[in-house]
């Protein structure tokens, strides 16, 4: 119900359709993006632009009100080119996605039925599961927030949301991020505390070279916090195996259990892949975080090195703030690698 | 509990909840929730522990109090659940504030008053407006805001006599502020959940109870939401809650400052909003949590397979709304504010707002269509639209109307939000269906199938389209079944369709393609239709009626039952009480549209109370099957005229009554049977619907202001008999015999409402001879009718003689009390009639218990600002209560008690009696007070009165309107001078209906505010003293429910 602009604007859902199961969407409409945290960032958006390829919804709102508001969610998507329908039913949609899995979609406005030839053709050339978002989702260029000068943190941007560079600027650090294919080499040559690989789109093993990456953190020691599809680049860099879910984890309500103090929280997630639990014995690695509902690992730490990640998303942003505790657990690695 | 193996005593006076059926707990006490009562039976039972929020603000007071006295301590009790440093963290406002402070939680500037001048120099510094807050009442009892140092005053003093610490908040006002609640779950290890979030409609200004609530937020933005929701999880924490609470937040509408207002550390009324908002069991996970559960042990009731420990994501909109009674009462102020004054609520559940709000309007059954249906707004004049902008701005209970007519007008979205506080969304929302109001006037017979739909989709309903088309409602729903616009079913899962649920809990939305379950064909399925929301009338008995008939049936060989209700206060409204619970309308078209989802099975529709009752006869006329008693039986027990004819050739008695087309030959009427008469109109134009009329002016009066007559309108006019007992009977008929629960008596003479009444099993005065004419005429009346099911017959008894005055073929408000009296559950034996079966012989049964039941009505005259306590033909009362006793006044000293009467053993009587004639007939009683050494104060002419008949040692005191003149009523009063009060108007309906005298209205009502008893009938008087004159040397007894039986009976229903 709440959350859309910042779920549209999240990389992650690059290449997707979003289907919504609140009915009512753009209740508050669309925010003005020049609405800035005391950083600098966007408040209420994840990345510049709407990242999806749909949406779909039940009913849109008529009425945007909000006070921060100056479009309409319809208006957006029109400004930003992105498909949206409304008028289905969510509902009868959600139920056909648990039984058969996520599917590829198409969003036509033709009047006549499609034909299933034409539509299973469309379906069959640009197949998600072999599609590398990096291309699109990974900034190019080097960029720079804060002014730490001694703090510094990598940010490995396979995706990322400003929620997480906002959460590393909370605890005092200068942020660099670098393009997703960025060397080991070219990493430290920035000389961070500490390196955190983002959350991103797509299936993790399509990201070979921030694998490779990963594996010579973990190797040489430097403390490095992956999130969501940089939890799946840290378990492939240490030899674990990814598999895709029948229709992943996608909310603001999911449970983790974290076994270190059996305290449960709520979480957001939104991931389409997890890590198969058999494979983890042999890396190093151990679980950290599960979901009590199918068992799927949702975080992982190391044994011996300072290396950590979770499948969820602790910067929240839709979603509740109940694990930011994540980053300060990181800080605290950093502090304690440093001495 | 019992799933653990634990055993449960349960204390509770309430007679008609289902809570205190034998079947929930081990023990039942029905015995009054105060502190000397329950040290009692701690006493006697030893349990290990104690819960004190479930029972909302009354048990978590006395449970409060039974802590501070050494009580729990001195028996080794424990208290489950939040401990009571974290309630008092919740309740003490002082305390509170520092919880949030410390959790950086803002709250709003406020600072504590023991005075009425430190009140004054508090606001002086805060500036007006201002809120003034009561620590540990109920429902916002006794606060209010204050304007102006005069509102502060009345606030302030009501405030501080009606607290428990003696202590008003005075707070900064924020009334158009957004008012958030969030429901939390809390366990020992810290795991902390949102359950729901809800948005009130109408701001801060008018308290959650009295507000028209949605759930989840609609105008809430992420951050705001999450916002919001850590703060709740952070400040659950530092209070230390263990179970479940209600946090409520001001948002500002225009930024994202905020405030905390407060926490309720137990279940409450939005507890169980939410808990059907959602699914999600709040009171059972709250139970499990209070002995050690942790959330990530339990698991999800409806899935049954996922984590307790989780958040519901809805796929639906709820919306909940209030009912109010305002008409019941004379003098009411109907504004709602920061007290609550509603006396029930209904769900609603759609997939927009449209369908909820019409939906929950109807749900409601003030006799409204929709949201829209009352025509005609058309060139509004300027003074009307002040008159409207007025409204807006200090909203009653028909502030929905209100915001349409302000639309039609032509009145800005913008300007109705500035003078409402209502979010644009919501206006917005509701000027869609205003519009498509206007739709259907133009296009008339010119309707497609396509804005028929759109209509559907925006909850219309077929009876609204058939007032703008002009059309038959049948021949809308042919219509609309011609080109497939029918609801679908949706499920209530928790998850969003996430995970496979194989849940039952329903309700039907025009948003939404496809059902999501479809119901396989059996035999012998029922649907039980429920009885909608509480008002005054119709409670928490048909709760009851509705639960014990699933049950019943379940018992007696039917397959699946299915319950129709819309109110989610019930027992009923749980969803593992039946195979499938529609939370839905209980309108003719939303019935015929389940029974068609369900294949046809049949309907009961005599334990939903007068709601569920009128639908019988249309829904048999157009084929559903009724279960019970045929329809055209019931119709002939309902139908004045049919009925009066079936006494006639049974040659049973009734009192003179006629049906009229004009007012001349009313009058004749009126003359030869003699006055006073009893009107009854079938139109009522305003106030209250039955009136009791003693001359031709005042006849004449009353039809020309309040109601017409015509051949459409008739009235029915009814001899009114004075000084008449009253007496009822509740029972089950079945093919071969009639089952006479009991024989029940008021204790208050006729002219009292018998839901006003109190009551008396078995009967205390009545002889034999009229018993037995009593049970001849029941028995006639209801072999004649053909009843299977329940029935309930009541009876005026004058001078020896027996008169009918009126047949229900249902479930009656008393059952509850007649079945727990005598042990025999009648609703049960009303299913077992129902499927045809035999009915154990069972014959006398009230003559056969030991001891005295009573039950005592529960009035909420201090929450209804202005209204007059003062009884008659109209029923006020909100609730009842009863107990038992081994002796007449052994029961009725409880039932005072838990109706909230202290008993004093002494102290001072404030005496103030209309008409010669009702002075001469208490001089008994005043005598008996003085003998017990009450002083006794009296008004001048009650005083000469007195004086003259020897009664030397009565002080005169002076009337509140001429404050001058000293010893006033109004000082005694707010000093607490005074601990009861006898105030019987000359003729108890005649003054309330002619010019009331305000005096004695004024001292009514503050004695109401400073929660002071007043005696306003002979009856209750006499019963009142006499029960204080016997605990004088005499205590009450303490037993459980159970041990009122006979042994002899218990053995008897145990074979």
């Amino acid at each position: 119900m709440v959350g859309y602009t910042e779920s549209l604007t999240d990389p992650s859902y690059s290449g997707q359709i979003l289907c919504l199961t609140y009915p009512l969407i753009g209740n508050y409409g669309v925010p003005d993006i020049n609405i800035l945290d005391e950083f600098g960032l966007p408040k209420f958006f994840e990345s510049d632009r709407i990242q999806c390829s749909g949406l779909i919804i039940h009913k849109l709102s008529d009425i945007a009100s909000h006070w921060s508001c100056v479009k309409t969610l319809d208006e957006w998507l029109y400004e930003e080119k992105i498909p949206g329908i409304y008028g289905i039913d969510t509902r009868e949609l959600t139920k056909i996605i648990r039984q058969d899995g996520v599917m590829m979609g198409i969003i036509s406005s033709s009047k006549n039925k499609l034909e299933k030839l034409d539509a299973s053709a469309v379906l069959q050339k640009d197949r998600y599961d072999n599609k590398n978002f990096m291309q699109t989702v990974s900034s190019k260029n080097v960029q720079v927030y804060g002014n730490s000068n001694d703090k510094v943190i990598v940010l490995i941007d396979t995706g990322t949301k400003f929620s997480i560079i906002r959460n590393l600027l909370m605890r005092g650090y200068k942020v660099v991020q670098l393009p997703w294919n960025a060397s080991f080499n070219q990493v430290m040559s920035i000389k961070p505390k500490g390196v955190v690989i983002s959350n991103g789109p797509g299936d993790p093993k399509m990201c070979q070279e921030t694998i490779k990456t990963a594996t010579q953190l973990i190797e040489k020691s430097i403390p490095t916090l992956g999130i969501c599809l940089g939890n799946q680049i840290l378990a492939l860099s240490a030899g674990a195996d990814t598999f895709k879910l029948k229709y992943g984890h996608r909310g603001q309500n999911k449970t983790c259990m974290n076994i270190e103090n059996n305290q449960s929280y709520i979480t957001s997630q939104n991931h389409g892949y997890g890590i198969d639990p058999k494979t983890l014995e042999m890396t190093g690695f151990e679980p950290w975080f599960f979901n009590p509902d199918d068992k799927t690992i949702e975080g992982i730490i190391h044994k011996d090195k300072p290396a950590l990640a979770v499948q969820f998303h602790p910067e929240a942003s839709p979603g509740p703030y109940d694990c930011t505790f994540v980053f300060d657990k990181f800080t605290e690695i950093i502090d304690l690698n440093k001495r | 509990m019992r799933e653990e193996g634990i055993q449960t005593i349960l204390i509770n006076p309430n007679i008609a909840t289902i809570q205190t059926d034998s079947r929930f707990s081990d023990k039942v006490y029905l015995l009054p929730i105060t502190p000397q009562y329950v040290s009692k039976i701690l006493e006697i039972e030893r349990p290990d522990s104690i819960m004190l929020s479930f029972g909302g603000q009354t048990a978590l007071n006395c449970g409060t109090s039974l802590f501070r006295n050494g009580t729990l301590n001195k028996y080794g009790i424990t208290i489950l659940g939040t401990p009571i440093g974290g309630i008092e963290r919740t309740e003490d406002r002082q305390l509170f504030k520092e919880a949030m402070q410390k959790s950086s939680i803002p709250v709003l500037p406020s600072s504590p008053a023991y005075t009425v001048k430190e009140a004054i120099d508090i606001a002086k510094k805060m500036g007006y407006p201002i809120i003034i807050r009561v620590a540990y009442t109920l429902g916002g009892k006794g606060g209010g805001v204050a304007h102006n140092e005069y509102e502060l005053q009345e606030i302030v003093h009501r405030g501080l006599s009606i607290s428990m610490t003696r202590q008003v908040l005075i707070e900064k006002y924020v009334g158009h502020w957004k008012q958030i609640e969030y429901e939390v779950m809390r366990d020992y290890k810290g795991n902390s959940i949102i359950v729901c979030n809800m948005e009130n409609i109408l701001a801060m200004r008018v308290h959650t109870g009295d507000n028209i609530v949605v759930a989840p937020s609609q105008t809430l933005n992420n951050y705001e939401y999450h916002m919001l929701r850590s703060a709740a999880i952070r400040g659950t924490k530092e209070v230390g809650i263990i179970g479940e609470c209600n946090i409520q937040f001001g948002l500002n509408p225009k930024s994202e400052e905020y405030c905390a207002i407060e926490i309720n550390a137990r279940l409450s009324r939005s507890s169980a909003l939410a808990s059907k908002a959602t699914g999600y069991p709040l009171a059972y996970m709250a139970a499990k949590l209070g002995i050690g559960y942790s959330l990530d042990e339990l698991v999800n009731k409806v899935t049954k397979k996922t984590t307790a420990f989780f958040e519901p994501s809805l796929d639906y909109i709820v919306l909940k709304m209030p009912r109010w009674d305002f008409n019941k009462f004379e003098n009411v102020n109907r504004r709602l504010g920061t007290a609550m004054k509603s006396v029930g609520e209904v769900m609603a559940i759609g997939r927009n707002f449209e369908e909820v709000i019409q939906k929950a309007i109807r749900m409601c059954e003030t006799g409204k269509l929709g949201l829209v249906e009352n025509s005609g707004f058309t060139n509004p004049q300027e003074e009307e639209l002040e008159k409207i902008e007025y409204s807006l701005l200090y909203p009653d209970d028909t502030i929905l109307f209100q915001l349409v007519r302000a639309i039609y007008n032509g009145i800005t979205i913008e300007r109705i939000n500035e003078l409402s506080s209502i979010d644009p969304w919501f206006l917005t929302k509701i000027k869609n269906i205003v519009e498509m109001e206007k739709k259907l006037r133009s296009i008339g017979l010119d309707f497609d199938e396509n804005i028929i739909r759109e209509s559907k989709k925006l909850g219309f309903s077929d009876r609204q389209l058939s007032s703008y088309l002009n059309l038959n409602e049948i021949i809308i729903r042919k219509f609309r079944k011609k080109f497939g616009i029918e609801p679908v079913i949706k499920q209530i899962d928790t998850l969003a369709a996430e995970w496979p649920a194989q849940t039952n809990y329903l309700y039907l939305t025009y948003g939404g393609d496809t059902d999501d379950l479809t119901i396989p064909k059996r035999n012998n399925n029922a649907i039980v239709l429920g009885a909608g929301p509480y008002r005054i009338g119709s409670s928490v008995e048909f709760d009851w009626g509705t639960v014990n008939m699933v049950i019943g049936l379940k018992e007696n060989g039917a397959n699946e039952v299915s319950i129709i209700n819309c109110n989610p206060e019930t027992v009923s409204t749980d969803f593992d009480v039946s195979d499938r619970l529609y939370f839905e309308e209980i309108s003719f078209e939303r019935v015929m549209d389940i029974s068609e989802k369900e294949n046809y099975p049949g309907v009961i529709t005599c334990v939903g109370g007068q709601t569920a009752n009128n639908l019988t006869l249309k829904l048999a006329q157009n084929g559903i099957k009724i279960i019970g008693t045929q329809s055209n039986d019931v119709d002939r027990a309902e139908d004045r005229e049919k009925f009066g004819k079936l006494l006639d050739s049974l040659r049973i008695p009734q009192p003179p009554w006629k049906k009229f087309n004009n007012l001349h030959e009313a009058f004749a009427f009126c003359r030869t049977v003699g006055y006073p008469v009893l009107v009854r109109p079938s139109y009522v134009l305003s106030g209250a619907a039955m009136k009791v009329v003693w001359d031709d002016h005042q006849l004449e009066k009353f039809i020309e202001n309040a109601t017409i007559v015509s051949p459409d309108h008739p009235i029915v006019i009814t001899k009114f008999f004075q000084e008449a007992a009253e007496v009822e009977v509740d029972g089950v008929g079945t093919k071969e015999n009639v089952i006479i629960g009991s024989i029940i008596e008021h204790i208050d003479n006729a002219g009292i409402h018998s839901g006003d009444a109190m009551m008396c099993i078995p009967p205390w005065r009545l002889s034999r001879d009229i018993m037995d004419t009593i049970t001849n005429y029941t028995n006639k009346i209801v072999r004649s009718l053909n009843v299977i099911g329940p029935f309930n017959i009541q009876f005026l008894v004058k001078d020896d003689n027996v008169l009918v005055i009126e047949a229900n073929i249902r479930a009656s408000r008393s059952l509850p009390f007649v079945s727990k009296y005598i042990g025999v559950n009648l609703i049960n034996l009303a299913a077992k009639a129902m499927l045809g079966k035999s009915l154990p012989k069972i014959k006398d049964q009230w003559l056969k218990t030991s001891g005295f039941g009573i039950k005592v009505p529960q009035f909420s005259f201090m929450q209804l600002e202005g209204a007059d306590i003062v009884l008659g033909v109209e029923m006020q009362s909100t609730g009842e209560v009863a107990c038992f006793g081994t002796s007449f006044y052994d029961a009725l000293s409880k039932s005072f008690t838990a109706a909230g009467y202290s008993l004093p053993l002494c102290g001072t009587a404030l005496i103030t009696i209309g008409g010669q004639k009702n002075k001469e007939k208490l001089l008994p009683l005043i005598s008996l007070i003085s003998s017990m050494d009450f002083k006794i104060l009296a008004t001048e002419h009650t005083a000469d009165f007195l004086e003259n008949n020897g009664f030397i040692k009565v002080q005169k005191v002076y009337k509140i309107s001429e404050p001058e003149r000293k010893p006033n009523i109004i000082d005694l009063l707010y000093d607490r001078k005074i601990d009861f009060i006898i105030n019987i108007p000359a003729t108890v309906t005649m003054e309330k209906y002619l010019d009331m005298l305000t005096d004695e209205y004024q001292i009514r009502r503050k004695a109401v505010e400073m929660g002071i008893p007043v005696m306003t009938t002979i009856e209750t008087a006499i019963s009142f003293v006499k029960t204080l004159e016997w605990q004088k040397n005499n205590s009450t007894t303490i037993i459980p429910l159970n041990n009122y039986l006979t042994d002899n009976e218990i053995n008897r229903m145990n074979q």
